[in-house]
C-alpha cells in the first residue's frame, strides 16, 4: 500500500466523476493533437507543392517604371550582372491548342531551347531544339492525355502551325518562377516567329552557389536600377521562408484552439479535485493527526490528478491517430502526412500537454488539502 | 522522566471580540505506565489540552515536553513526526480510512514510517491482540460493527508502539456493553503491556479504570 495506491482507489471510488474528468482530457488531447497534425500537414502540403527552388532569383519588370517586358538588351545586361550564373529569360502566353478534334486552353512558356534542360527536368522523350518544330508538355497535361490528347509524339496545333510533342516534363509542383505542370514549353525562336514578339516577361537566374544569392541579387539591382526602378528582384528563398512562416502560424493558431479545450478540461480536473478535497476534509484531518506529513498528503492528491491526466492522455493519444487520419485524409487530402515524424510529434505533444495540464490543475487542491488545519479538519462533519 | 509534562502552559486564541484563554497556566506530569483521565465540562479547555498533548497544536507560552522533546518551537513536519512516532490516537468516531481494508488501516502508520518488511505481520499481530480475527482482515471499516471498528482503531494506534495512547471519548459512540469491552481492552493494554493512557471523557464511570483523574475547569486544573 502506497500513496499512489490510495490515490488510485479514490479515483475508482468516484468512477463516474473520474470518467467525466478523463473524457475532458481526452477531448483536449485529441483537439490539440489533431489541430497540430492538421496545421503541420498544411505545411507539409506547401512543401510538396513548391519546388525546391532556393537557388533561384526571379527578375521581373518594375511596373512603377512603366516597363512591362524585357528587351534582348536588358536581358544581356542582367546576364552580365549575374556573372557566370545561368540566366534564363522566358515569355509566356495563353492560347488554344488543338490535338486532332480536341480543343483546349493551355499556358505556353517560351525560352531559349538551350536553357530548358537547366530549368526543367524531363520524364520522357527529348528536349526540343531551336530549329525544329518541337515542344514539351507538363506532367499533368500528359496525365490527362485522354481528355486533351496531349501525349508524347502527338501533333499539337497552335494557331495555324503544328508542333510535335518531343518530350514530357517531370512533375515540378507550384513554383515562384513558372508552373510548367499544366503548360506547354516551346523554344523561344519558334514563339518569337509565331507571335511576332521579341521581348521577355521575366528572367530567371539560377545561382550556382546559394551563398552567392544575396550578392547576385544586389549586383542585378545595382546595375539595372541605377537611375530608376526598372526591375524587381525576388529570391525564392525569402518567399519560401515567408510561406513556411505562414504555415507555422496556421499550426500555432489551430493548436491554440486545441489548447483552449484542454484548458477547459484542466478546469474540470480542478473542479473534480476540489470536490475530492472538500469531501475528504475529515479524512485528511485523520491522516494528518496520525502522522501523515503535508508533502505526503500533497503527493496523494497530485497522484490523483496525474492518474486522471495520464489515463486521458493515453486514450486521447490513441484516438488522435483516428482523428488525425480523418483530418489529413478529408481536409488535406493525403493521409500519409499523418505518418510523418513531425506530425506524430504533435500527438506526443498533445499527450504531454494533457498530463501537464492535469498535474497543474491538481496542484492547488493538493496544496489546499495539505495545508488544512488538522484540528479543524478532524472536527469537520 | 515523565512521558508528558506541562510547565506553566497557557493557550490563548486571539479573536476579534477579544482573546479567549483556553489554558491558563497548566502544570502537569504524566509518568510512564499511568492511566490518567482528563475530565471537565464543555468549554473548560479539555480539547485544547488534548490537542497540545497530541502535538496537533503548540502552547502560546510555557513548555510542553513529550517523550523527552520540547514541542513549542517545532515545525509542522516535526510535530507530524512526533504524532507518528510517539502518540497513538483513539477517537470517539473511530476515524478509520474508508478506502483501506481493516489490515491496511492498521498497517498505514507503519507504511508512513517507511513500510519496513514485516509490517503486514505486525498489523495482523496487533489486530489479534485487540480481538480482531483473521476473517475480518480484508473487510472495509464500514462492514464492521462500531465495537469492532474501535478495536481496529486501537490496533492502528498501537501499531507503531507509541509512548502513550491518547483517547478522546473512545466509548462515546458505543452502547454500554460494547463500551465496557473497549474499556477493558484499553485497561488491559495499560496493565499488561504497560502502555501509558491519557483519556478525555465525560463519563464518571471511567474513573474506576484510571490511576488518577485530572479535572479541568476554566482552563485551570481543579
Amino acid at each position: 500500500m502506497t500513496f499512489f495506491d490510495l490515490a488510485r482507489r479514490n479515483v475508482s471510488r468516484h468512477w463516474l466523476r473520474s470518467i467525466l474528468a478523463v473524457t475532458g482530457i481526452v477531448i483536449g488531447v485529441i483537439a490539440i493533437a489533431s489541430m497540430g497534425i492538421l496545421g503541420n500537414s498544411i505545411g507539409l502540403m506547401f512543401n510538396d507543392m513548391v519546388t525546391d527552388v532556393g537557388d533561384t532569383i526571379v527578375v521581373s519588370p518594375a511596373m512603377s517604371s512603366g516597363t512591362t517586358a524585357f528587351t534582348e538588351r536588358q536581358v544581356n545586361d542582367i546576364a552580365r550582372a549575374a556573372g557566370s550564373n545561368r540566366v534564363i529569360p522566358f515569355a509566356s502566353t495563353f492560347d488554344t491548342v488543338t490535338v486532332g478534334e480536341t480543343k483546349s486552353g493551355a499556358m505556353i512558356y517560351a525560352m531559349p531551347a538551350a536553357d530548358i534542360p537547366f530549368l526543367l527536368e524531363k520524364e520522357a522523350g527529348t528536349y526540343p531544339r531551336d530549329t525544329g518544330a518541337g515542344c514539351m508538355i507538363g506532367s499533368k497535361l500528359a496525365e490527362n492525355s485522354k481528355e486533351t490528347g496531349l501525349k508524347l509524339g502527338a501533333r499539337v496545333q497552335i494557331g495555324n502551325e503544328t508542333l510535335r510533342v518531343t518530350g514530357v516534363l517531370k512533375e515540378r509542383g507550384m513554383g515562384f518562377d513558372i508552373n510548367p505542370d499544366y503548360a506547354i514549353i516551346v523554344p523561344y525562336r519558334w514563339y518569337s516567329n509565331h507571335y511576332d514578339e521579341d521581348e521577355y516577361d521575366q528572367v530567371i537566374v539560377k545561382v550556382r552557389d546559394v551563398k552567392d544569392l544575396d550578392a547576385v541579387k544586389e549586383g542585378i539591382e545595382e546595375k539595372m536600377n541605377r537611375r530608376e526602378d526598372v526591375v524587381n528582384v525576388m529570391d525564392t528563398k525569402a518567399i519560401l521562408e515567408s510561406v513556411f512562416a505562414a504555415a507555422d502560424s496556421i499550426t500555432v493558431f489551430l493548436m491554440g484552439i486545441g489548447a483552449i479545450s484542454l484548458i477547459v478540461a484542466g478546469v474540470s480536473i480542478l473542479n473534480v479535485m476540489m470536490m475530492s478535497v472538500t469531501e475528504r476534509i475529515k479524512e485528511i484531518g485523520v491522516l494528518r493527526s496520525i502522522g501523515t506529513r503535508r508533502n505526503e498528503v500533497m503527493r496523494m492528491f497530485i497522484y490523483e490528478a496525474m492518474i486522471l491526466g495520464v489515463a486521458g492522455a493515453i486514450i486521447g493519444g490513441v484516438l488522435s491517430f483516428g482523428t488525425g487520419y480523418l483530418m489529413t485524409a478529408v481536409l488535406v487530402g493525403n493521409p500519409d502526412y499523418l505518418f510523418n515524424p513531425t506530425s506524430l510529434l504533435y500527438i506526443v505533444f498533445g499527450m504531454a500537454f494533457g498530463i501537464i495540464t492535469s498535474a497543474a490543475s491538481g496542484l492547488y487542491p493538493a496544496w489546499k488539502a495539505a495545508h488544512l488545519n488538522p484540528i479543524q479538519a478532524l472536527r469537520h462533519e | 522522566m515523565p512521558v508528558i509534562s506541562f510547565d506553566n502552559v497557557t493557550k490563548v486564541y486571539p479573536l476579534p471580540a477579544g482573546d479567549v484563554v483556553a489554558l491558563a497556566g497548566i502544570d502537569l506530569a504524566i509518568e510512564k505506565g499511568e492511566f490518567v483521565l482528563v475530565m471537565g465540562p464543555s468549554g473548560s479547555g479539555k480539547s485544547t489540552l488534548l490537542n497540545i498533548m497530541g502535538s496537533l497544536d503548540v502552547p502560546t507560552s510555557g513548555e510542553v515536553t513529550i517523550a523527552g522533546k520540547q514541542i513549542s518551537r517545532m515545525s509542522d513536519d516535526e510535530l507530524t513526526l512526533m504524532r507518528r512516532d510517539h502518540i497513538g490516537f483513539v477517537f470517539q468516531q473511530f476515524n478509520l480510512i474508508p478506502l483501506l481494508s481493516v489490515v491496511e488501516n492498521v498497517e498505514y502508520p507503519l507504511v508512513l514510517k517507511g513500510g519496513r518488511p514485516g509490517s503486514r505481520e505486525r498489523a495482523i499481530e496487533v489486530l489479534a491482540a485487540v480481538g480482531i480475527t483473521e476473517t475480518h482482515l480484508t473487510h472495509k471499516p464500514g462492514e464492521l460493527s462500531g465495537g469492532q471498528q474501535q478495536r481496529v482503531a486501537i490496533a492502528r494506534a498501537l501499531a507503531n508502539d507509541p509512548d502513550f495512547l491518547l483517547c478522546d471519548e473512545p466509548t462515546g459512540n458505543l452502547d454500554t456493553k460494547t463500551g465496557t469491552a473497549i474499556m477493558d481492552l484499553i485497561a488491559r493494554m495499560n496493565r499488561e503491556e504497560g502502555k501509558t493512557v491519557v483519556m478525555v471523557t465525560h463519563d464518571p464511570r471511567m474513573t474506576e479504570y484510571a490511576d488518577r483523574t485530572v479535572r479541568i475547569v476554566d482552563g485551570r486544573l481543579a
